[in-house]
């Protein structure tokens, strides 16, 4: 089904099922411990051995020679495989580094080698074994030094954001020059971790040259194509399944060393293999949000109109790797004549950089929205009202080009008045509660909604059962549950009679989870191939499809009511098609936007931060399942919230890896840093996006979220911290003096 | 650690490939006997010292709701109640828990006969991904349970008073358990629900 006109009336909007906050169908396996991960089918083939993969200990240099003897003769080793005897392998999509293969180190704890025994305890013991000589080769590790030299590049996050190395509308230079008011920082965000739940797994099995891999992916046509292209066999004789994600954030949408490691160690044993990353290898192992230094320039009239806007960022990243595209939402957030955005890379030899979570827009909100509020103090203008005047209903840098549906002046309002912005005091540092520097603070949220083409399978028995099918995967976002009441919606029958199987190559190919692309365009896949099931359906019952109506179970045209099942009473139906979206989303910008409030108190002695509350409003077209969008807002301003206070790699600029690459070293938040949150979605609905008429909301959630918490800290205290995150040391100098 | 190099000295974390060689991991692996009563079953293993709790339920006995998030005792997925209290599976070995009475997940309910706990958390919808979700549903339980019994956290104002499972004693006793999902407002409305329930 080509998309190509703004959808008009259809099934999904009787609402019966979808827009519904129903549980998910997934929740009483997950809940139970019995939804199966990657590493735990136990099942599906026996004999499994362990892998147990060796990181480099070096950042740039070559393996000179790695002595496997010992480890060969330890007990319940089946089999090694070394980098060196390996060719370097192809690399798979977006991978800037080299999974496996060859002697050259691009960075710490790239895999060197997989030792494979009968039991974990075995192959751990063994790979200790393995002695390694290195000529390491000087590096460049510093982001801060290496910034400098930086080039201008254009970049692509993957995710929806993007753009040339520099993009100027009017004058920027200019106007700024001659604006009554103007404002200029730099701040830098920090390296950051996905750090999901599930490490990267794997299980491995070759069936003469045919492989399949029971994997934890995000992107399952994605990933059958790279290993296909890494292994260099043919993508027919590569399965992979998917069917639970336990989290990915982005650190899963690609290939990582664990299949490739997988895929080779069971060659090399000759039976099937599962290797996992441990923990502390993970975080140096496979990918990181890259750091920035970023500075923004904004120049306004007294009364507070944007007339020149600035937003420069510099990334680094391995000679393949892509620039940070934190600049992206300043093309589209304000209004403003006069603007320049520009990305720099520099050549880092750190661990590769690549999509996490919201890639661009959350560093970059960070970024801006604290700029905002200081503009806005600036000007003396509320942060609200400095915001909503700068609202664009046209894409700033092609006023041709109107947004598809834009209620940020409605999130902001609304948020205000349910927070309770009204008793916030301007005046920083002057609210106390008890020994609580109390204060408030909000951003504005933008993402850009991306649709990708995604396909379905949709199977209908006798006994009424909608059967879906498409390679999409659920990691945590809801998928299964959104799927089956767009299914049940569709097909009429309530949503105990839709089964929906996911993650795996042998269904239709769809978009995939990343970049909040995942809800809108794989529902709007089954969508359609539930449009060909129904005139199946209807052909099948001698009815005219038109006339068809699907409800309660039953067909019904004119006064004939059919079981829905006795269709499929000759055999089951089948139907597949996938949506194709033509060029409404180049014709008109669809994003999606919020605003987030929220209160902290900082202790007056200690420098302590505990968020107190949490707001966020939501714009983002028809949410599906409000109960499962909301646990994605949530989640997102709870990283958001991370990336504000707590979370950062710490580089060793020495040696040239993330020294605390582990769930203790690298802190994200805990239940005690996290309060009572609160999500509203505004009611609407944007027929351009989909015959859902969706949008995306997953990472809509960390979008500003970060700023919102920063300025809360300035308005509880005073301190303007501009390098991220704001640990208590950098506001313990400056508190004000405890009365 | 001492290593042959400073390249090898820095690697001495466990997954970098070390350049000493410890003659003692060329040994054959000491196997011990051990019996544990997991979820009311007893159950007889033959193990590796060295294997965990974590994993001797995992790969030995396929009960693999406890999860591995870390194996560092880091992140809290792989809970279990063993004899009655809360421990991280990860950072115990098997062999340290003959006779020991074991609840794991799947003990506590099953996906047509759920436990309240698990029941609460689809209801307020107390995880994404799922990963985690095993190990807050069995430290919930616990949670509940240690503050049935009196038993004081950090954020316990007053220790001779009577205990309740407040937010605030709910969200500190929990920070052991790690979601980056980042569910843990609805976990703390499930765990509230049934704390009410109970009372």
């Amino acid at each position: 089904m080509k998309f190509d006109t703004p959808a008009g009336r259809n099934p999904i909007d009787q609402l019966k099922v979808v827009g519904k906050p129903t549980d998910r169908i997934d929740g009483k396996y997950k809940t139970t411990g019995t939804a199966p991960y990657a590493y735990e089918r136990h099942d599906v083939v026996a004999n499994q051995a362990y892998g147990y993969v060796l990181g480099a200990g070096i950042a740039k240099g070559r393996v000179r020679r790695m002595d496997t003897a010992a480890a060969r003769q330890a007990p319940g080793v089946l089999a090694i495989v070394t980098t060196l005897e390996t060719p370097r392998m192809e690399r798979g999509m977006m991978n800037a580094a080299y999974l496996f293969g060859g002697d050259e180190i691009q960075h710490y704890h790239q895999a060197i080698a997989v030792v494979v025994a009968e039991t974990f305890e075995q192959a751990r013991a063994a790979a200790f074994l393995v002695t390694v000589d290195y000529a390491p080769a000087a590096g460049k590790f510093d982001l801060a030094a290496e910034a400098k030299g930086a080039k201008p590049v254009p970049g692509d996050s993957g995710e929806g954001s993007g753009g040339n190395g520099e993009e100027r509308v009017g004058d920027f230079e200019g106007a700024f020059a001659q604006a009554p008011l103007t404002f200029d920082e730099t701040y830098t965000t920090a390296d950051e971790s996905h750090a999901m739940m599930e490490p990267h797994a794997t299980i491995a099995a070759w069936d003469g040259d045919k492989v399949t891999l029971w994997t934890s992916n995000q992107m399952i046509a994605w990933g059958h194509g790279s290993l296909a292209k890494i292994l260099g066999i043919p993508k027919e004789n590569v399965r992979l399944d998917s069917p639970y994600v336990g989290g990915g954030f982005g650190g899963k949408l690609f290939v990582r060393a664990d299949a490739v490691l997988a895929a080779l160690a069971a060659k090399a044993a000759g039976r099937p293999v599962k290797v996992a990353l441990t923990r502390p290898l993970i975080m140096n192992n496979t990918t990181h949000r890259p750091a920035t230094i970023q500075r923004v320039r904004i120049g306004a009239t007294k009364d507070g109109t944007i007339t020149a806007i600035a937003h420069e960022s510099t990334s680094g990243n391995l000679p393949d790797g892509d620039p940070e595209t934190a600049v992206n939402q300043t093309k589209l957030l304000y209004a403003g004549a006069n603007r320049l955005t520009a990305m720099k890379l520099a050549h880092l030899d750190l661990p590769e950089g690549n999509a996490m979570r919201a890639p661009g827009e959350a560093p970059g909100l960070m970024v801006l929205e604290v700029a905002m509020d200081e503009m806005a103090e600036k000007l003396g203008l509320d942060p609200v009202a400095f915001r909503i005047r700068n609202d664009t209903q046209v894409d700033p840098q092609a006023p041709e080009r109107p947004f598809s549906h834009r209620d940020l002046v409605g999130c902001l309002t609304l948020g205000a008045e349910r927070f309770g912005w009204a008793k916030r005091n301007a005046k920083p540092g002057r609210v106390r509660d008890g020994q609580w520097l109390v204060g408030m603070g909000m951003a504005a949220a933008f993402r850009n909604n991306m649709v990708l083409k995604s396909g379905a399978r949709v199977r209908l028995d006798g006994t009424g059962t909608v059967t879906v099918e498409t390679d999409m995967t659920d990691i945590g976002t809801g998928s299964y549950t959104i799927i089956a009441q767009t299914a049940a919606e569709m097909m009429g029958v309530p949503l105990d009679k839709v089964v929906v199987r996911l993650g795996d190559s042998a269904f239709p190919v769809s978009s995939g989870s990343g970049g909040q692309f995942g809800a809108n365009s794989s529902t709007a896949g089954v969508y359609a191939a539930c449009v060909k099931l129904r005139e199946a359906v209807a052909q099948r019952l001698g009815i005219n499809s038109a006339d068809a109506e699907f409800a309660d179970g039953q067909v019904r045209a004119g006064n004939r009511a059919v079981p829905l099942g006795e269709a499929a009473a000759g055999g089951a139906l089948t139907a597949e098609d996938s949506i194709e979206f033509g060029d409404l989303s180049k014709k008109q910008q669809q994003s999606t936007f919020g605003a987030h409030f929220v209160e902290v108190g900082v202790d007056a002695d200690t420098a302590e931060i505990r968020v107190r509350r949490m707001l966020a409003v939501c714009a983002a077209g028809r949410i599906l399942n409000p109960k499962s969008a909301r646990s994605q807002v949530i989640g997102g301003m709870t990283m958001g919230t991370g990336a504000a206070l707590m979370e950062e790699l710490a580089v060793d600029t020495r040696r040239g890896f993330f020294a605390n690459h582990d769930l203790a070293g690298y802190e994200v938040p805990v239940h005690a840093d996290i309060p009572h949150q609160e999500v509203i979605f505004l009611d609407e609905v944007d027929p351009m996006s989909s015959p859902m008429k969706a949008k995306g909301v997953g990472e809509l959630g960390i979008c500003g979220v970060g700023a919102a918490v920063a300025n809360a800290v300035y308005n509880a205290t005073g301190i303007r911290v501009r390098n991220y995150p704001i640990t208590l040391d950098k506001l313990l100098d400056d508190l004000p003096d405890a009365a | 650690m001492v290593g042959a190099s400073a390249a090898a000295a820095l690697a001495a974390a466990p997954n970098g490939a070390r350049a000493d060689v410890n003659p003692a991991g060329t040994d054959r692996p000491v196997m011990a006997k051990v019996s544990l009563t997991v979820n009311g079953q007893r159950r007889d293993l033959d193990l590796d010292t060295r294997t965990s709790l974590l994993d001797a339920a995992r790969e030995h006995l396929h009960l693999t709701g406890s999860k591995k998030g870390c194996d560092h005792g880091q992140c809290g997925a792989c809970t279990m109640i063993v004899d009655g209290r809360r421990i991280n599976s990860c950072l115990t070995l098997a062999v340290m828990h003959q006779g020991s009475e074991i609840t794991t997940i799947e003990g506590l309910g099953q996906p047509e006969n759920l436990h309240p706990m698990q029941a609460a958390f689809i209801k307020h919808d107390g995880y994404q991904c799922g990963y985690c979700t095993p190990g807050q549903i069995c430290s919930g339980v616990a949670v509940l349970a240690e503050i049935k019994a009196g038993i004081p956290s950090h954020v316990t104002a007053d220790l001779d008073g009577p205990m309740e499972a407040t937010p605030s004693e709910i969200r500190e006793r929990m920070s052991g358990n790690i979601c980056r999902c980042g569910a843990y407002s609805n976990i703390v409305e499930a765990m509230t629900e049934v704390a009410g329930k109970q009372a």
